[in-house]
């Protein structure tokens, strides 16, 4: 039963690239891959028993969870505040601050401070929301080069190919195939040794750093107090990227702004945790200002660009609570769908649980109608997310607004009217649990099960056996068992 | 203590055996259990698939049906999250109504919580008919109820002649999730072949789960696959050492 209206193909100046717009064609392939399954248990699976045993190695998790949901509740609600306490801190510490109302914007305010500034060559380090404006796109047609240094990324880059994963970019190739793009990109014999592979990427990566103009990078966490942006990384590329360039120039999402540096613990003891089991990243950098006089190192010129590209609409809305994610992944780790499908099936850049919720929260639900819908609302994605998201919960709300704007079909709308109408009365919920017994019963074979349901419930049986019911339900043989008792006694 | 059974359509339709397995170990631990005729569904699939209202209507007639039970126990993990995590919201228009929730949903509980939390059984004394080997599956909705699948493995642990052995990925959905078995059986299919493989890879003759759901999901499977476990209710496994514990004596 496809209760969801096709699929268009995907639109023009939407908020979030759209990379396929087919979602069920992908999901039936990656469902039946029984290696990408094996690696993605390898990896995400292990990383979610990694997250819950680092985090029971705290005193109180859920209580530092709580923590920080509330903090960032707190610093949403009053988020103009911060942010303008952010740019006058950056300011104040020699920086400059940029605000961009959508993608677009914040590429062109990217592509002319390379422009003003001379850079011809930007190292980046990992950032999903470059991924978001399709940044490393808009630096090529301005003749920029840009160079991933995240190994990960690096790879993506070289390929041609998308992150599937918000932490873990390239979780979709395997070491061979990872071996197979870099002999071919450093013409070099093929080897599947990662060691080897991550060697080869590191002496290329160094080097290019040298001759770099810019750099890029993400904002983890943004300290409205002190005008600091802080970096969290494992590479150590990050450090490279906002230290020895020229130029650094930091993309943010508006929603990363936290109110002060003491409340900096907080997430750094949740995020590495929920992101990988780390206590902490390998880096974590904390960038206040660039180079003063007198000091050796660090870039000339700092630039934050603040991007918007649709966060005040979901800011206004009842789904301001999603905002609150700090990208750490820990939801598609406990998925159990996205360890079946893999990232690519969502369709866009956050793949997992919360791409599920932001994809149509950025895009419009006319044009991702089945994410609110593919998901068993198990709750993993709830109980693991660092602040407290309730994504079920807001899953379930996208479906309702689906319902309101009449993106479901007219055939499911009365189909479930008419099935909520025949269970307020016994007699007619009674005479339905007559009709699917003997209607069920009659396709059942001798062993008790249905192999072929027909129409839209074809997809159970397409899976797995169907059970017939019992030939009494339940409250003919209690009935018997309360007169037997009577008569017994 | 005076209990009322909310058996589930489910488990109306499909599994008899489960609901009154339910009501022999109720009995059994002391408690006058009595059947409110009135009961039919608790809105679940209509609040799940976006339709609060619907959902809504469901939920009065719940309540009026359980008006006056002191407790009311079902064998289902999922409907009774529905209860207890959207119950009260449903009415946040309505204030009468929304007390009415409040109250209704304060009396209700899942069975494995209600032997844990309210009764305080102690299973030892109870013993298998034959040796028996275990896993238990955790039922995902039971995190709405802010369980574990701790207390349900204490419990089977308890019964003489009970072996556990633990499923690998306990706590990864079995891919029922309702509509979804069926609007996305692709990705459900491959959900419920792992939970298959890994119950197959316990050995174990018996996988316990907490749901009408899970077990049409898992034991379908488990038919299609050739499986060699079988898939069992917790409250059935307890109800025959109940009946075995008592003929032996």
């Amino acid at each position: 039963m496809n209760s969801v209206k096709e699929s268009s193909p995907p639109k023009r100046g939407l908020s979030l690239p759209v990379f396929h717009p087919d979602f069920m064609a992908e999901a039936h392939v990656a469902s039946a891959d029984a290696v990408l399954h094996a690696a993605l248990d390898n990896s995400v699976t292990k990383k979610d028993y990694g997250r819950r045993s680092s985090l029971a190695e705290l005193p109180d998790a859920d209580g530092l969870r709580q923590l920080a949901g509330d903090i960032k509740r707190h610093t949403l609600d009053h988020l103009d505040y911060y942010l303008e306490l952010l740019e006058r801190n950056v300011i104040k510490h020699g920086g400059a601050v940029y605000f961009a109302a959508t993608r677009e914007e914040a590429n062109s305010l990217i592509v002319d401070i390379a422009h003003r500034t001379g850079s011809k060559l930007v190292v980046k380090s990992k950032s999903m929301v470059s991924e978001e404006t399709e940044l490393n796109d808009a630096l090529i047609a301005a003749g920029i080069e840009p160079l991933e240094t995240d190994l990960g990324e690096f790879i993506l880059q070289v390929d041609n190919d998308h992150p599937t994963h918000i932490v873990m970019p390239v979780i979709h190739k395997n070491a061979a195939e990872i071996g197979r793009i870099f002999a071919r990109y450093f013409k070099t014999p093929f080897t599947d040794n990662p060691q080897e592979l991550a060697e080869m990427a590191r002496v290329y990566l160094r080097n290019r750093f040298n001759q770099a103009d810019m750099g890029i990078s993400g904002v983890n966490f943004a300290v409205a107090e002190t005008g600091s942006l802080v970096l969290c990384t494992n590479e150590g590329n990050g450090r490279m990227c906002t230290t020895r360039p020229r130029i650094h120039v930091a993309l943010m999402g508006m929603e990363k702004v936290i109110p002060a540096l003491d409340d900096l613990p907080v997430f750094l003891k949740l995020l590495a945790r929920s992101a990988s089991g780390q206590a902490l990243t390998q880096y974590t950098n904390i960038i206040t200002g660039c180079r003063r006089p007198g000091e050796h190192d660090g870039p000339e010129e700092l630039h934050l660009v603040i991007m918007d590209n649709g966060r005040s609409k979901i800011l206004a809305g009842e789904y301001r609570d999603t905002l609150r994610c700090i990208r750490c992944g820990a939801c598609l780790n406990a998925c159990p769908i996205y360890r079946k499908v893999g990232g690519r099936t969502y369709g866009s850049v956050y793949p997992g649980p919360i791409g599920a919720l932001l994809t149509p929260l950025f895009n419009g639900l006319e044009n991702h109608k089945h994410l609110p819908h593919a998901s068993s609302l198990c709750g993993a994605c709830f109980e693991a997310c660092p602040v407290k998201i309730n994504i079920p919960e807001f899953l379930i709300k996208l479906k309702r607004d689906q319902v309101q704007q009449g993106i479901t079909t007219r055939s499911e709308r009365t189909v479930f009217k008419l099935w909520a109408w025949g269970l307020r009365h016994v007699w007619s919920y009674r005479l339905g649990q007559v009709v699917q017994r003997v209607l069920l019963r009659s396709m059942g074979s001798k062993d008790g099960w249905i192999k072929k349901l027909p129409g839209p419930a074809a997809g159970w049986t397409a899976q797995r056996d169907f059970p017939i019911p019992a030939k009494h339900d339940f409250r003919y043989v209690y009935k018997q068992y309360r007169a037997g008792e009577k008569h017994g006694k | 203590m005076k209990v009322s059974l909310f058996v589930t359509c489910l488990t109306d339709l499909f599994a008899p055996d489960v609901g009154m397995a339910v009501v022999k170990t109720l009995e059994h631990f002391g408690c006058s259990v009595d059947f409110p005729t009135g009961q039919t569904c608790c809105g679940q699939p209509a609040f799940n698939n976006g339709y609060p209202a619907e959902a809504r209507a469901l939920a009065v007639k719940m309540i009026d049906v359980f008006h006056d039970a002191d407790y009311i126990i079902t064998p289902s993990g999922s409907c009774c999250a529905m209860i207890r995590d959207h119950y009260i919201e449903l009415f946040h228009d309505d204030p009468d109504q929304r007390k009415l929730a409040e109250d209704f949903v304060a009396r209700c509980y899942e069975y494995v919580e209600f032997l844990t939390k309210i009764l305080k059984v102690d299973l030892s004394t109870l013993s298998l008919p034959e040796n028996e080997t275990f896993t238990y599956h955790f039922t995902c909705h039971l995190r709405g109820l802010g369980a574990t699948g701790e207390p349900a493995i204490r419990l089977l642990k308890q019964l003489g002649g009970a072996q556990f052995t633990a499923l690998e990925k306990a706590e990864q959905c079995c891919g029922f999730g309702g509509t979804f078995a069926i609007k996305y059986s692709d990705i459900s299919g491959a959900m419920v072949r792992d939970k298959v493989q890994c119950g197959s890879k316990t050995g174990a003759q018996t996988m316990i789960v907490n749901d009408g759901g899970c077990a049409m999901n898992i034991g379908g499977a488990c038919h299609r696959m050739g499986a060699s476990f079988r898939v069992q209710h917790i409250a059935q496994i307890i109800a025959a050492a109940v009946e075995h514990t008592a003929r032996a004596s």
